[in-house]
């Protein structure tokens, strides 16, 4: 046959197209569970992580997860439990934090810790170059931060990339995130120097200002819809 | 004869024919993720990978492939390898995979690629395809891991994460060189390294 010939080149290139559509999706079929736990894993290592929990050489991360997180739950805007039998867990935070705030879904992850019960919350926003999300773990008075976990897809590394990282995000511990008047403030990131008068900041990192900025506002817009949930939890628990 | 043709194929493009520094390929992946060493060390291992077995598909296929869409049929080899790469890195070492992202996606773009195929695997037999499928992205992967050492080392005081620039040298005011971080140093230590390969090697100065 005649290899030139435009016959031969056309089935020839559907057969090769044939061939490996067949195969890839051989491949993905055969990881995809793999996959997937490997997401799921990764996602509970990062809760974990904002409750200064981090696993030890050998341990597995779904074990240490079910040791430390025995509810999870999702809360409206009134920070009443809502019934949507939709799992926290796989809540899409990404897509949550564009709607309005009214009808988020807002997951709640109670997590048992050395330290008493602490509630671990997911934020979402922007950074320089692409999406940042993390999670915060609240004190049972609901307002103070016990731990922070900041995660990015695509910050500057060195940079914006060092969100990441425990020296950044060990700041926000202990911080207050409602005024001593019961109004919602969140922790401001600022540059050294430019610390505001009595509201809780943390600093920010030299360099990755966009990024920096990118957390102050993921954690004013995420926060903010758990205000009514805050505070019944201050209500239940302050005279503990 | 053939012995020492198969092994010219395997050991040329560690040095004397190198595709970063002597024919100046994958260039744009050599900055890409070279700011760590652990990062550089798994590309090195994926783009070998796809390397090798793409040349020995494109070389057993190489008398069937219709020239007008010989291109898109190296394309399609590529662009496959590098997905189930991409696939199995996700499935079985799925922080690095986190780390690298987009990388990986991109070796398809990758020139050495393209350049090996259409310059070796097209117009030699298996065995000596798959050699040179090895020896080119091992000569890659030698130019990726000493740019990422320098990078990681003057750029975080690290390698591979861990910390080696002792404390009191921080204590006595020596910083990172967070310049060294940013993709324009690659290129500037890929000249260096240039450089010094080429006053070692005077047949090829131009």
């Amino acid at each position: 046959m005649n290899r030139q010939s435009n016959t031969y080149t056309i089935i020839y290139a559907s057969v090769l197209v044939l061939v490996v559509g067949v195969v890839l999706s051989v491949v993905y079929q055969a990881l995809r569970p793999k996959q997937i736990e490997n997401i799921d894993n990764d996602t509970k290592r990062q809760i974990l992580a904002a409750a200064r929990i981090t696993p030890s050489e050998g341990h597995s991360i779904a074990d240490l997860y079910a040791e430390h997180i025995k509810s999870s739950y999702i809360v409206d805007m009134a920070g009443k439990k809502t019934d949507s039998g939709v799992d926290p867990f796989k809540v899409n935070i990404g897509l949550e934090s564009k709607k309005e705030a009214s009808e988020r879904l807002l997951p709640v992850f109670e997590c048992t810790t050395d330290n008493g019960m602490k509630y671990i919350v997911p934020v979402y926003g922007a950074g320089l170059w692409g999406p940042i999300w993390g999670y915060v773990a609240f004190d049972d008075n609901g307002d103070t931060i016990y731990g922070a976990y900041f995660a990015h897809q695509g910050e500057t590394p060195g940079l914006g990339a060092e969100i990441e990282k425990p020296a950044f995000s060990s700041q926000f511990d202990g911080k207050n995130i409602f005024s001593p008047d019961g109004a919602f403030e969140s922790v401001a990131v600022v540059k050294k120097g430019q610390e505001p008068e009595g509201r809780p900041y943390v600093h920010a990192i030299s360099g990755g200002t966009i990024t920096s900025q990118g957390v102050q506002k993921m954690l004013s817009s995420s926060l903010e819809p758990y205000t009514n949930f805050f505070k019944s939890l201050n209500a239940d628990n302050k005279d503990k | 004869m053939n012995i020492s043709k198969d092994l010219q194929a395997l050991i040329n493009p560690l040095s004397k024919d190198n595709p970063v520094i002597v024919q100046v390929l994958g260039i744009c992946s050599a900055l890409a993720v070279t700011a760590k060493l652990e990062p550089a060390l798994v590309m090195t291992i994926s783009v070998t990978a796809v390397l090798a077995f793409a040349n020995v598909i494109i070389s057993l296929l190489r008398n069937t492939i219709p020239t007008s869409i010989r291109i898109i049929v190296q394309l399609v080899v590529v662009a496959a390898l590098v997905v189930i790469v991409d696939q199995v890195l996700k499935a079985w070492n799925y922080e690095v995979s986190k780390a690298l992202s987009v990388f990986i996606g991109l070796i398809i773009t990758n020139c050495i690629i393209m350049g090996r195929l259409e310059a070796f695997a097209m117009t030699n037999r298996p065995w000596p395809a798959f050699l040179d499928g090895i020896g080119n992205g091992l000569g890659y992967g030698i130019i990726l891991v000493i740019v990422a050492f320098f990078r990681e080392l003057l750029g975080s005081g690290t390698l591979f994460g861990c910390q080696v620039i002792p404390q009191w040298w921080y204590d006595h005011g020596y910083q990172n060189n967070g310049m060294m971080i940013l993709p324009p140093m690659a290129l500037i230590t890929v000249a260096c390294i240039i450089w010094v390969h080429r006053s070692r090697n005077k047949d090829l100065q131009e």
